[in-house]
């Protein structure tokens, strides 16, 4: 298992310089100085020259990545162009309201979505299959910003039940999360139900028929098990789409976290700004993604076994001699 | 002959697909709306970016049929033109990616070795950033406009046509007729356009079709926090987020072009669910 953990842990390391090189190369393509940016449009050419130099923006490409790498290594993420404080220390800042809304709206899509998809499969071919597929395909095909407005328009504005925007209140983040999770919920319950389906086929979940198991056994024990799992898959990919839906999500409801931070800096071209951003959001979206292939493979026998320890290996192959050699034992002496 | 062989191959799918009434109507809202969007100028009563300051948040009347914004724009009109920009937004977008993914894709697949592993760990890294992340910075980099959005759209929806080509090319490589062109000595090119790709495409033909509804919420998500389409062009998106700062005055400006966004985005996922039942029955429910 250890070695599995490892060898995973060793695949984010190339995976992280990857992004970093994009990012700066994203950001060597792109028309505009900052420099110019930073001082206004009334500046002088010698001033933005000055600036340029002091920003290091006239060295070669791979000096200016090198420079980039060493100070990420010293946990600096330089600062931002147009406030001038510290990214990092305003990221750790920030951080806490993207994961709050990302983590609790996911965690809604997965209480919503895996019952109704299990609902939905043990009702096949009824008309309560139908309309729950139907209405899951409708929310999946729902901006989810226009859904966010429309539930400001009715709970806030027409109703006002809940605030407008802003977190001062447990209140605030009611809509926030409810918009953000609305897409992914039905995303889940399709999954499910077809994972389902697919169970049910399957000769097990007909063995368990044959001799007996009642069929409320069959569902929620045999087959939700066995369909669950690849959903969870499906959950870490989602995480990532998630940290995208938040950069609008915070924006509309002014949440102060990484979204809007982001936003808020492609807005005004604050490079180191958009490239930390990048950086942390994809680091955060790799290590769920780790975290959940840790988990299948905890959960997931048939992956589990590639891993066993040496130890244990040793273990059995020396079992599976003892056997063979007892066998041909008893063989001669017969 | 090779036109008659295509055209049963054709038939056939249509008729899986004519028995799933869901995918049937969501075909035909679908060219309901290419038409529409194709003859805008034609149906339209006003142009889109046409003002009377008079008739500033007018009711719904025989003269505006939905009624007009802020400026005075009928909102029906704009609707109409919003749907040649909105829908130009998915087609684009998916034929970049698809036509970049199912080349990287068959490459890939049919090559294998160092060339494959490379390009699939390209991909990791492509992926392993947000999609909806790296498509608001690319479009913020480029500079927000229509054409850039597209260009952002497209380029980060490459990895998933490039995945599923790859995995479909995986097993079309190992079939016969492959090894009997390569008998008879014929060039990798020739073999990948003619017989490799077009016998992986059917699960890339569900894809794209799900792909341009995937791309036309995407675009709307880029309008609407300004990275795409720029006034006074009425893409749907644009719309709503014109709409959002007068939400008091008038709620249902935001009210249609959502609307038409999700009518466009359903019938594509209809009409990929039903395609791929199609396509492949063994996959059917």
């Amino acid at each position: 298992m250890l070695k599995f953990i490892g060898k995973r842990l060793l695949m984010l390391i190339p995976v992280l310089i990857g992004i970093t090189l994009v990012v700066q190369l994203l950001l060597e393509v792109t028309p505009g100085d900052p420099a110019k940016l930073m001082l206004g449009m009334n500046a002088t050419p010698e001033r933005v020259a000055a600036l340029r130099e002091e920003l290091g923006l006239n060295d070669p490409f791979l000096v200016r990545y090198g420079r980039y790498i060493w100070n990420l290594c010293h946990g600096d993420l330089g600062n931002s162009f147009m406030t001038g404080r510290p990214v990092f220390s305003e990221m750790i800042q920030r951080f806490p309201y993207t994961l709050v809304l990302v983590c609790i709206s996911l965690f809604l899509s997965v209480v919503f979505g895996i019952p109704l998809g299990v609902f939905a499969s043990t009702h096949q071919h009824t008309w309560k299959d139908n309309l729950a597929m139907f209405a899951a395909l409708f929310c999946v095909s729902m901006p989810a910003f226009w859904f966010a407005l429309m539930l400001i328009q009715r709970f806030a504005v027409k109703w006002r039940l809940l605030p407008l925007s802003g977190i001062a209140s447990w209140k605030g983040w009611v809509l926030p999360c409810v918009a953000l999770a609305l897409g992914f919920t039905a995303t889940i319950t399709r999954q499910t139900r077809s994972n389902m389906l697919e169970v049910i086929r399957q000769d097990y979940i007909t063995t368990a028929r044959a001799k007996g198991v009642s069929e409320v056994t069959i569902k929620y024990r045999h087959a939700l098990k066995n369909a669950v799992t690849p959903v969870i898959m499906v959950v870490g990919g989602m995480f990532g789409m998630m940290l995208g839906g938040a950069l609008i999500s915070e924006t509309i409801f002014s949440i102060p976290g990484l979204g809007q931070y982001t936003m808020q800096a492609l807005n005004s071209r604050d490079y180191p700004v958009i490239q930390s951003s990048v950086l942390v959001l994809s680091l955060l979206f790799a290590i769920v993604i780790l975290l959940v292939d840790i988990i299948f493979a905890l959960i997931d026998p048939r992956i589990r076994s590639q891993y066993i320890s040496k130890r244990q290996k040793e273990a059995r192959t020396d079992q599976k001699k003892e056997d063979q050699e007892k066998g041909a034992a008893h063989s001669e002496g017969r | 002959m090779e036109k008659k062989r295509k055209n049963s191959r054709l038939r056939e799918i249509w008729f899986q697909l004519k028995t799933n009434k869901l995918a049937v109507v969501a075909l035909i809202i679908l060219i309901i709306l290419i038409i529409v969007a194709i003859l805008a100028p034609v149906i339209a009563p006003y142009h889109y970016a046409e003002q009377h300051p008079k008739d500033s948040y007018a009711p719904p009347s025989a003269k505006y049929l939905l009624g007009t914004d802020k400026l005075g724009r009928d909102i029906f009109s704009r609707l109409i033109y919003g749907s040649r920009y909105s829908l130009s937004m998915g087609v684009i977008a998916v034929a970049i990616a698809a036509v970049i993914g199912i080349t990287v894709g068959s490459v890939a697949g049919y090559y294998g070795g160092w060339v494959d592993n490379l390009l699939m760990r390209f991909l990791d890294v492509y992926q392993s950033i947000p999609m909806f992340l790296l498509c608001v910075t690319l479009a913020a980099i480029l500079g927000p406009s229509l054409r850039n959005a597209i260009i952002a759209l497209g380029i980060c929806t490459v990895p998933g046509y490039a995945r599923i080509m790859r995995a479909t090319v995986l097993t079309v490589r190992e079939k016969e007729y492959i090894e009997a062109e390569k008998a008879i000595n014929a060039k990798d090119p020739r073999i990948i356009l003619k017989h490799i790709i077009p016998n992986a495409m059917a699960p890339i033909i569900v894809e794209i079709t799900m792909g341009v509804g995937s791309c036309i919420l995407s675009g709307a998500s880029l309008s609407f926090i300004g990275l795409g389409a720029q006034a006074p062009i009425s893409e749907w998106g644009a719309m709503i987020s014109d709409a959002r700062s007068v939400m008091r005055e008038a709620p249902q400006l935001s009210l249609y072009p959502g609307i038409c966004v999700m009518l466009a985005v359903l019938s594509c996922n209809l009409l990929g669910d039903g395609l791929r039942d199609a396509l492949d029955p063994r996959l059917k429910n």
